[in-house]
Parts: structure tokens; C-alpha cells; sequence
């Protein structure tokens, strides 16, 4: 079985309270991240200073000034263009609590990212498939983004398809590490079952509702979920001189 | 003669002529059926796999029997899990095709071309024309490939040799086109972001039309041997059922969902690399079962050929890689004295006469090109179905997430719902007919 979540669990992390409690959690005491950032949703990878990911003394190469704050992508604005206008408006008339549903709409590169509540995801998911105006009948795929920093670092994301309008939507659903809680989707498509057993086994997400939350490509008794960012890599202690090599993410590269 | 039972450390006995008659019904043993009595009797569970001839690779199917009939089926996983999607995120995004084109090993054209087809639509690009008729070239040969295998092995697991055999010969044949074009017969990294490694050799048109010519011989070869074949039908028709309706539930696609009569091929629905240019048809089959996934699988191969020709016809001189030299690998490969490595010409200039493309060489090898923050989904259709590339960026040089959706992954779920009722020599049919490919499945 899945090993336990090894971060200490805030008191006031109990599955059934709504997300907007869940933003009052504190920042776990062992994280490494200087700052969270505000955006509860969808910041895009953390703050970076340098190039060559030393600090202190050695840094010779000017370059140690740098700093890449974290991006978070923008809200769209109406008209999103296309056929995503149609795609919120069906899900507004199908779904009466849509507005509080949606916490976010993204339009980036074409692609129509609806970020939503997970109390509402499968409210949202069930109009998606059912309504005739939306008709999403393929869940093409689901998988986790971490993005380290955040929040809600954690990210569930579907890719729905509509076979009838050759349309398509992604659903991102954000949670925190400490309360990684997502309704399941496999009632409404089975096909998610094997995909969430995969978010679930590299990071952690534990997907309520599903018939057999295990894990799938990692050994049944392995601890932590590796496709997290913050996962320990180990790395071969190859000694040279009395030196070591440690593992790829903490050797001296460009960032 | 005494017929006295004797008590023993292990197991009670009793002295026969004939030596000593254990008596082994143990207390564990008889709660153990006491047990069973509330279930149907004579249940067996059968492990197949993961080192199974006929399972694929390393897949494990753990089997609940009635007599002959497949009472439960389940399908375990994860014994070829290498982590390809993590290693994507310590490398630069040039480098991840290396990675990514070894998941699906079958099919490493189709894993390049959706990875990169994501960096491209990450950093607002496209490849030149001649790329991407490049790319559909290679795409098409590996569709040819991969179906052979398919055929070679399933045909091998259902007894037919000769499929094999054939099989792997006429797959070969594609492979020698590979190795002629990339240098590789598999694990190409050939589709890079931006266009493709290199130009496509001399003499390459004779050559694939000779592979044309072979490939239609064998592919009535393969008509001869198999499609009237009584044997080949009996073990085919009618086993390992599912409908549009199971298929869509699932999330099979691909020949699966095509055979079950939806003609739903992302050529053709949501098309990229103008495969909407091209004139081809989407075979269907209505049946639904193994025999039309053969039928339907066997069409789709000479429909690529179709599409192999109508490139060689289109293809034109042009650059293969886009004109960025942000983007752009700077050394172009040539063929020297030693071999195929960077052409004498870039190493002069770089290492001779200018200091600046040595630098830009050394950050765009060492350090990557940018690309800027932001997600997107692409997908092609692979000779399995639905291949989507979720690739995440931070705006750093490296992938921040990279994750496939493997048709081999989504499609295998259906095992259960395919052998379950059927007898046990139809599961293997069925996995077959499901043509999954471990290394893509397990990534």
C-alpha cells in the first residue's frame, strides 16, 4: 500500500471543509521556499535567484543577481474567442453554481484551462459529459502538475474532449499537500481509474471516491510520491578525492 | 499389516505395504475450504505474467478461473517503470525526445513528434513544410511497423509462426528505412523541437520506393496466409467484445474504438501537420471484436502507405529546421572521414574564426533555449490510439512536467472487460488485440 503522506498534517486539514478554509493552512514548516506566493492557483514554477544554483561565496560569474519571480497565467477577459465563449455559457446555464465552480479561466496558446473548486469538480464534470450543448464525452487524460510554492501546489488536471463538437477543456483542480484531497472522476469516466491511481502514486493526490486508490507503477510498499518537486532524488555517492556527487537536482547546473 | 494411525510432527500416517500414507488434511487446510464453501467450488487463481510469452512484455494478468472460463481478470503493471517522465524534467527540452522516443518503443516517432509538437505550441513555432512532411513520413513508416509487430506477435501467440516470421521480416524492412534516414533503427531522438535532426539522405526516395514496392508484396502475403485462414478466424471472431459505448467509458481509441465502428481518428478530426492535405480514408469496422481489430488494422496499413507516397510525391527542397538560431541546434551534422558527426565547417568557425558562435554554441548545447512559461495539450494519433503530450513549462530550460497519455496505459484497462465470460486461450486474443506495448505503458 501507499506509504503516508510524510509532511505533518495541519490540525484544521479534515477532508470535508471547504476550500476556503483550506487557504488559512500554514506554510509546512519544513519547506525550503522562502515565499509562498499569493496566487492560490496556477503559479507557474518558484522564485529563482542566480543562474548556476550556488549561492554565497564561489559565484564569479555576474550572474548571481538574477532573480525569475514565479508566473502565474492571466485571468482571461471575454470574449475568450473561439468556441470557449460557448463552452462557459452551456456550463453557466447547465450548472447554476458555475460562477462559484470556476474559480479561474485561463486562454493561453488555444487552449481553454477551467480552473475549479474541487466541491464542484463533479458537478462540473457530470454537466461537461451530459448536458447536450457540451457533450464531453472522452476524458482523454489525468495527471498532476506540482508546482512547488504555490499554496495549492498540487494540481489535478483532466483534459476532457467532446467527440461531438471536436472540442476540448481542461479542468485544474489545486490542492494543497497537507489537504490533497480531489473528488474522483471515475464514476463519470472509468477510464480515469487507472490515470488517478497514477496522480495518486506520484503525488500523493488522494482521489475520494475511488474503488481502489493503489498505487500502480511504484512497488505497493514504497514511501513518497517521486513526480513531486520536492521528492529526494539520492543521486550515487560516488567519492572522488573525498568529494561526492550528489544527485541531479542539487548539482551545479543552469537553472 | 496394521492400518494404526500414527501421529508425526508433520503429518499424521499410517504403514501400508507400500510404506508409509501421510494423511494431509491439515486444520489450516479444511478452514481454508471451509471457507470456499460460500463461494462457487472448483475457483482457481492463475497467475500469467509478467514473464509470459504471451502477455506482451512484462505484463502480469492475474486470472480467476471457473473450470475454463475467466471469472475475474486483473492486470498488473509498473514492472518496466523507468521514470522517463521525471528524468524529462532534469534535462533540457532538446533532450527530452532522447527520453521520451524510448517509452513506446514501438513507436518513437509518434512519441518525438507530440512531445515536440507541445515545445512548438509552448513556444509559438512551427517546423518548415519540409519537416513536417519529414515527420508525417516517419510517422506513417512507423504506423507500417508497429502493426507488424503487432501482427508478428499476436500471430505468434495464437500459434501462427509463419505470422511471425513474416511479421518481423516485412518490420525489418521499415526499420532499414529508419536506420537510412535517422542512423538508428529504434530510439531515433530523429523530431527535435523545431524540425527534425537532419535533412533526409541521398537516395532516399528510390529506397522507400522500393520499400513500397516490398511492403505491398508482403502485405499480400499477409492476405494469403491469414484472412481465410480457418483457424486465424475461429480464434478471432467473437472474442474479447466491446462496443462504442464501453470504448468511450474506458477511453479506448484508437483501432480499438474504430473497430468497435466509430470512425474517430485525430488525422482526421483534429488534424495537425496538414494531414487534412492528405487523401486517405479512417477504416471502421462494426463488429467489434479481435477479427475486426485485424481488419481494421490491416486497412489502416495500406492507407499509410497512401499517405507515404502522396509525401515522396510532395516533397520539396527546404530547410528542415526552423530558422532560429535561439531555437536551432547549431551544428549540422555532416559526414566526415570518421563517420556522421558535426560538419568540419561549424567546428573551423566556432573553434577559428568566431568567438560568438562558439559561446552561442556552448549556451544552446549546455544550457537549452528558453521556453516561455505556460501549458498545453497535443496529441497525435499513434498506432494505439490517443498519444497526448502534457507538457508544463516554468520559462526555464527545462520541462517543468512532462506526461505522456499512453494509449497502451488508458487501453489496457480493458482487459477485464474484454476476457472476463470468455474462455482462457481467448484472453490472450484479446491482450493481443489491444496491441499494448509495456514500455510506453509503464513509461
Amino acid at each position: 500500500m501507499g506509504g503516508p503522506v510524510e509532511r505533518p498534517v495541519a490540525e484544521d486539514s479534515a477532508p470535508e471543509q471547504s476550500a476556503a478554509d483550506i487557504q488559512k493552512v500554514a506554510p509546512t514548516p519544513d519547506s525550503t521556499i522562502d515565499r509562498q506566493t499569493d496566487e492560490p492557483y496556477g503559479s507557474v514554477g518558484t522564485e529563482r535567484r542566480g543562474m548556476f544554483g550556488v549561492s554565497g561565496t564561489g559565484d564569479t560569474s555576474g550572474f548571481g543577481g538574477l532573480l525569475r519571480e514565479p508566473w502565474t497565467p492571466p485571468e482571461a477577459e471575454r470574449p475568450y474567442g473561439g468556441y470557449f465563449d460557448e463552452i462557459v455559457d452551456a456550463l453557466y446555464e447547465a450548472y447554476p453554481d458555475a460562477g462559484a465552480a470556476i474559480t479561474k479561466v485561463v486562454v493561453d496558446r488555444g487552449e481553454l484551462t477551467l480552473h475549479i473548486d474541487r466541491d464542484h469538480l463533479i458537478g462540473v464534470a457530470t454537466a461537461l459529459r451530459d448536458d447536450p450543448n457540451l457533450r464531453f464525452e472522452l476524458c482523454s487524460s489525468v495527471s498532476g502538475v506540482d508546482y512547488l510554492g504555490a499554496r495549492h501546489r498540487l494540481h489535478s488536471v483532466a483534459h476532457l474532449t467532446s467527440m461531438t463538437y471536436r472540442r476540448r477543456v481542461r479542468l485544474e483542480t489545486a490542492v494543497s499537500a497537507e489537504d490533497p484531497h480531489v473528488p474522483s472522476l471515475t464514476k463519470l469516466y472509468p477510464t480515469a481509474d487507472w490515470q488517478e491511481r497514477e496522480t495518486y502514486d506520484m503525488f500523493g493526490i488522494v482521489y475520494d471516491g475511488h474503488p481502489a486508490l493503489t498505487r500502480i507503477l511504484m512497488p505497493d510498499d514504497w514511501d513518497g510520491f517521486p513526480q513531486r518537486k520536492d521528492y529526494p532524488l539520492g543521486g550515487i555517492p560516488v567519492q572522488y578525492k573525498g568529494a561526492t556527487i550528489p544527485p541531479p537536482d542539487e548539482r551545479r547546473a543552469y537553472k | 499389516m496394521t492400518h494404526t494411525t500414527t501421529e508425526d510432527a508433520y503429518a499424521p500416517y499410517r504403514h501400508t505395504t507400500e510404506g508409509p500414507v501421510y494423511n494431509l488434511t491439515g486444520g489450516d487446510w479444511e478452514s481454508a475450504l471451509a471457507d470456499f464453501g460460500q463461494a462457487p467450488q472448483d475457483r482457481l487463481v492463475m497467475n500469467m505474467g509478467p514473464q509470459h510469452p504471451s502477455t506482451h512484455g512484462v505484463l502480469r494478468l492475474a486470472l480467476e478461473l471457473d473450470g475454463e472460463t475467466v471469472t475475474d481478470a486483473r492486470v498488473v503493471i509498473g514492472y518496466l517503470h523507468t521514470g522517463i517522465e521525471k528524468n524529462t524534467e532534469f534535462r533540457t527540452w532538446t533532450q527530452g525526445v532522447t527520453f521520451l522516443t524510448r517509452a513506446d518503443y514501438l513507436s518513437p516517432f509518434f512519441n518525438e513528434t507530440a512531445y515536440c509538437l507541445g515545445v512548438e505550441k509552448l513556444l509559438g513555432i512551427e517546423a518548415p513544410s519540409r519537416a513536417q512532411l519529414i515527420r508525417v513520413l516517419m510517422m506513417e513508416i512507423n504506423r507500417l511497423s508497429s502493426h507488424w509487430v503487432w501482427l508478428a506477435t499476436g500471430g505468434m501467440e495464437l500459434g501462427a509462426l509463419t505470422a511471425m516470421t513474416n511479421g518481423f521480416r516485412a518490420r525489418e524492412r521499415c526499420l532499414d528505412v529508419f536506420e537510412l534516414i535517422t542512423g538508428l533503427r529504434m530510439n531515433h531522438a530523429y523530431v527535435r523541437p523545431g524540425g527534425v535532426s537532419q535533412d533526409l539522405p541521398d537516395g532516399y526516395d528510390e529506397a522507400i520506393r522500393t520499400w513500397l514496392k516490398e511492403q505491398r508484396e508482403e502485405l499480400h502475403g499477409l492476405d494469403k496466409l491469414l484472412t481465410g485462414q480457418p483457424i486465424w478466424v475461429n480464434r478471432l471472431k467473437d472474442v474479447g467484445w466491446i462496443g462504442v459505448e464501453g470504448c468511450l467509458a474506458l477511453g479506448l481509441t484508437g483501432p480499438l474504438l474504430r473497430a468497435a465502428g466509430l470512425p474517430w481518428d485525430l488525422r482526421k478530426t483534429e488534424p495537425y501537420l496538414g494531414y487534412e492535405t492528405f487523401d486517405f480514408e479512417v477504416p471502421t469496422d462494426d463488429r467489434g471484436d479481435c477479427w475486426s481489430r485485424f481488419v481494421v488494422r490491416v486497412a489502416e496499413m495500406w492507407e499509410s502507405l497512401k499517405i507515404v507516397e502522396q509525401v515522396l510525391d510532395r516533397l520539396e527542397p527546404g530547410p528542415t529546421m526552423v530558422d532560429d538560431p535561439k531555437i536551432a541546434w547549431p551544428a549540422k551534422l555532416s559526414l566526415g572521414p570518421d563517420g556522421l558527426g558535426n560538419s568540419l565547417e561549424h567546428v573551423q568557425k566556432i573553434m577559428a574564426t568566431s568567438m560568438e558562435s562558439l559561446i552561442h554554441h556552448f549556451k544552446l548545447v549546455t544550457e537549452g533555449f528558453r521556453v516561455p512559461p505556460g501549458q498545453v495539450y497535443t496529441a497525435v494519433e499513434s498506432p494505439r490510439g490517443e498519444l497526448g503530450a502534457h507538457v508544463v513549462s516554468d520559462g526555464g530550460t527545462r520541462p517543468d512536467r512532462v506526461h505522456f497519455r499512453e494509449p497502451s496505459f488508458i487501453n489496457l484497462q480493458s482487459v477485464a472487460a474484454l476476457s472476463i465470460g470468455g474462455m482462457v486461450a481467448d484472453v490472450i486474443a484479446s491482450v493481443a488485440s489491444i496491441d499494448p506495448v509495456m514500455g510506453g505503458c509503464d513509461r
